[in-house]
C-alpha cells in the first residue's frame, strides 16, 4: 500500500484551489495549470509503473479497514485512463493559449478546468459506489460552470437542458445506490461484489442493474438516452468542447464496464441488453454523421459511434473483445480530443462551421490538412493508426461470441465514419479558396500535432502497450483479481 | 412503517415527474426539488426504518439507528441544495437574456448564433 493513487486526484485540486486566487493575472493562470498538468503525466507514469511491477494499487484513506472505510483502487485500467486524462487535458490547456477569448479565462475557466479534472480522475480511481456519485457529481457542477461560462444565448440555453437531464440521472444514481445498499448492506464496491454473487438468481439484482445501465447510459449517451447530448455540446466553445467529448461521456462508458465486470459478471441478460443497445447506438451515430453539414455536428455525432463500439466490446465479454475495448476507449479519448481541436482550427482558418460554406483550405494551410487526414482515417481505424487493433479485437471477441451481425455492423460502422470525415476532408480543403485573408492557426494546431502524433505511436508501437493493456482486462475478466486486492483476504 | 413511507415516496416521485414535464422553467425546478426530497426520503427508508436511539454515542443505548444512510442524505442534500442554487440562478440569466420562462420556446434556430 502507498499513497501514490491519490496524487493523481489532489493534484489538480489544490492546483485548482491556488488559481482561485490569482483569476485575474492570464499568465499565472497559464503557467500554474500547464506545470500542474506535467506533473500530472508523470505521477500517473510512476502510478502506471507501480500498478505494473506490484499489482492493484489500493489505498484505504484514513487507515479505516477495507470495507468499512473508503478505499480508492487503481488497477491498470483506471491508471491508464488517468494518464489518457492528464494528456488530454494539457492538450486542451495548451489550444487554450489561443483558442478562448480572454473574458471566460479570467472567470475561473483554468480552476474549473482543473475541478473537472478531479472529478474525471476521482471517478475512475475510486472503489466505493458512493464515492464515485460525489466525484460524479464534482464532475458535473464543473461541467455546468464550463458550459455556461460566457453567458451567450445558446450556452444558457442548452445548459438548462443539460442542468436537467443531469439532475435526473444523478438522483437516479442516488436512488440505485439506495437499492443496493438495502441489498446487500454496503458501499464498498468489492464487497458489494463478494456479496451479490452470495444472493445469486434474485430477480432485484437484474432490476438494479438495468437501473445502473440507465444511469450510466445517461451519462455515457447510449441509445435511448443520448438526446441531450448534440444540442448540450454544440453550444460550449471547443476546447471546453474537446474536454467534455473526450472525457465525460468516457466516465459513463467506464463505469458500465466496472460495475458490469464487478456486480452482475454473471447475468446474460444485461449484457445482452447492452449488446442490442450498443449495436443501435452505432448505428445511430452514423446516421447522424452522414446526415449533418455542419462540422462540429459531424464529429459530436461520432462520440455516438464511439460509445457504442467500446460497449460492444465490454457486453461481448471475451478476453479479446475487453482488450480490444480498452485500446478503443484510449485511442478514441486522444483522437476525439484532436478532431475537435482541429475542427476549432478549421472554424479560425474559414470563419465557418459549415461544409458548404468553405473549400480549398489545402492550399493556405497545408499542415492543417494533413493533420486532420491522418486523424481522420486513424478515426475509421486504417491500419497503422492507433483505431485499427482496437476494432480489430473486437471484432474477433465478436466473432468469438458467434455475433457475426453485432460484428458486421461495428465493421461496416468505420465505413461511415470514414465517409463522414473524408467529406469535411474533401469539402473543406480541395476546390478552390473562398476567402482572401489566411490567418496564422500554428498556435491552435500543435496540440492536436502532438495527439495525432501520439495515436500514431499508439498505433506503431501496439505491441509494446499490448502487457498494459492486457493486464488491465485480467481485473475485469476476474472480478476476485479485484475483491482480494481490496479486502486483503 | 417502510410500506407507508414507500407510497409517499412514490407520491414525490409522481409529482416531481409531472412537475418536470411542464412548459415553465420554474415548476420544472420545483419538480427537481420535490425528486430530490423523494430520493433522501428513499434513502432513508431503504436503510430501515426500525426502532433505535439515534446516533449518539452518549446515549448509551442497547441499539441504534443505522448511522451511514444518514451520512449519505447529508451529503446528497448539500450536493442537491448547490445544483439547485446554481440552477435557479441560470434560470434567471436564461429570463433576462432570453425573456421567456417558456421551454417551448427555448428551441434552437436553424441558423445557429
Amino acid at each position: 500500500m502507498s499513497n501514490i493513487s491519490i496524487f493523481p486526484i489532489i493534484i489538480p485540486f489544490f492546483t485548482g484551489i491556488l488559481l482561485i486566487f490569482f483569476h485575474k493575472h492570464i499568465i499565472i493562470q497559464r503557467l500554474v495549470s500547464t506545470v500542474s498538468l506535467i506533473v500530472a503525466i508523470i505521477t500517473s507514469l510512476f502510478l502506471i509503473a507501480a500498478v505494473k511491477k506490484a499489482g492493484v494499487q489500493t489505498l484505504n484513506l484514513s487507515n479505516w479497514e477495507a470495507p468499512f472505510g473508503i478505499t480508492l483502487v487503481s488497477d491498470m485500467l483506471s491508471a491508464l485512463l488517468v494518464l489518457t486524462t492528464n494528456i488530454v487535458a494539457l492538450c486542451c490547456i495548451l489550444y487554450s493559449f489561443k483558442g478562448i477569448d480572454q473574458d471566460r479565462e479570467s472567470y475561473f475557466y483554468y480552476s474549473l478546468i482543473q475541478f473537472l479534472l478531479v472529478g474525471v480522475i476521482g471517478a475512475f480511481s475510486t472503489g466505493d459506489i458512493f464515492n464515485l456519485f460525489v466525484f460524479f457529481e464534482v464532475m458535473l457542477m464543473s461541467s455546468y460552470a464550463l458550459l455556461v461560462i460566457g453567458g451567450t444565448k445558446v450556452q444558457l440555453r442548452e445548459t438548462v437542458k443539460y442542468i436537467l437531464v443531469n439532475i435526473i440521472s444523478s438522483g437516479l444514481f442516488v436512488t440505485t445506490v439506495g437499492y443496493l445498499y438495502s441489498v446487500v448492506g454496503t458501499l464498498n464496491m468489492a464487497h458489494i461484489s463478494e456479496r451479490l454473487s452470495e444472493v445469486e438468481n434474485s430477480g432485484i439484482l437484474t432490476v438494479i442493474a438495468v437501473l445502473f445501465l440507465i444511469v450510466f447510459g445517461l451519462k455515457g449517451a447510449l441509445f435511448p438516452l443520448f438526446f441531450w447530448m448534440p444540442g448540450s455540446y454544440y453550444a460550449a466553445p471547443i476546447p471546453i468542447l474537446a474536454l467534455f467529448g473526450a472525457l465525460l461521456t468516457k466516465v459513463g462508458v467506464y463505469s458500465i464496464a466496472r460495475t458490469f465486470t464487478l456486480f452482475f459478471s454473471t447475468n446474460e441478460y444485461i449484457f445482452t441488453i447492452l449488446s442490442i443497445l450498443s449495436l443501435i447506438t452505432i448505428v445511430l451515430g452514423v446516421i447522424g454523421a452522414l446526415a449533418y453539414y455542419d462540422i462540429k455536428k459531424i464529429i459530436i455525432y461520432n462520440i455516438l459511434t464511439a460509445v457504442g463500439v467500446i460497449l460492444y466490446g465490454v457486453a461481448a465479454f471475451t478476453e479479446n473483445s475487453l482488450i480490444g475495448a480498452l485500446f478503443y476507449l484510449m485511442h478514441d479519448m486522444i483522437i476525439k480530443t484532436a478532431l475537435f481541436l482541429l475542427i476549432g482550427a478549421i472554424f479560425a482558418a474559414s470563419g465557418t462551421f459549415h461544409l458548404s460554406k468553405m473549400g480549398g483550405l489545402l492550399s493556405s494551410h497545408p499542415a492543417l490538412a494533413w493533420t486532420f487526414f491522418i486523424a481522420a482515417i486513424s478515426l475509421a481505424g486504417i491500419p497503422p493508426l492507433s483505431g485499427f487493433i482496437g476494432k480489430l479485437m473486437i471484432i474477433q471477441g465478436g466473432f468469438e461470441k458467434h455475433d457475426y451481425y453485432g460484428s458486421f455492423i461495428v465493421l461496416i460502422s468505420s465505413l461511415f465514419v470514414l465517409l463522414s470525415v473524408i467529406k469535411i476532408f474533401i469539402k473543406a480543403f480541395w476546390g478552390t479558396e473562398t476567402k482572401t485573408k489566411k490567418p496564422s492557426i500554428k498556435a491552435l494546431l500543435c496540440p492536436s500535432i502532438i495527439l495525432v502524433c501520439l495515436s500514431f505511436f499508439i498505433g506503431i508501437f501496439s505491441e509494446s502497450i499490448y502487457p498494459y493493456i492486457s493486464l488491465a482486462t485480467e481485473t475485469l475478466l476476474h472480478p476476485t483479481n479485484y475483491i482480494e486486492a481490496v479486502l486483503k483476504e | 412503517m417502510e410500506i407507508l413511507m414507500s407510497i409517499i415516496i412514490g407520491i414525490l416521485f409522481t409529482s416531481a415527474t409531472y412537475l418536470m414535464l411542464s412548459k415553465s422553467i420554474l415548476r420544472i425546478i420545483i419538480g427537481t426539488g420535490l425528486l430530490s426530497h423523494g430520493i433522501h426520503l428513499l434513502l432513508l427508508t431503504m436503510g430501515g426504518l426500525k426502532k433505535g436511539a439515534s446516533p449518539l454515542l452518549g446515549q448509551h443505548a442497547s441499539s441504534y439507528s443505522d448511522p451511514l444512510p444518514q451520512a449519505l442524505i447529508l451529503t446528497a442534500i448539500v450536493i442537491s441544495f448547490g445544483v439547485t442554487s446554481f440552477f435557479l440562478v441560470l434560470a434567471y440569466r436564461t429570463y433576462q437574456e432570453l425573456g421567456t420562462d417558456n421551454l417551448e420556446k427555448l428551441r434552437g434556430k436553424k441558423e445557429h448564433e
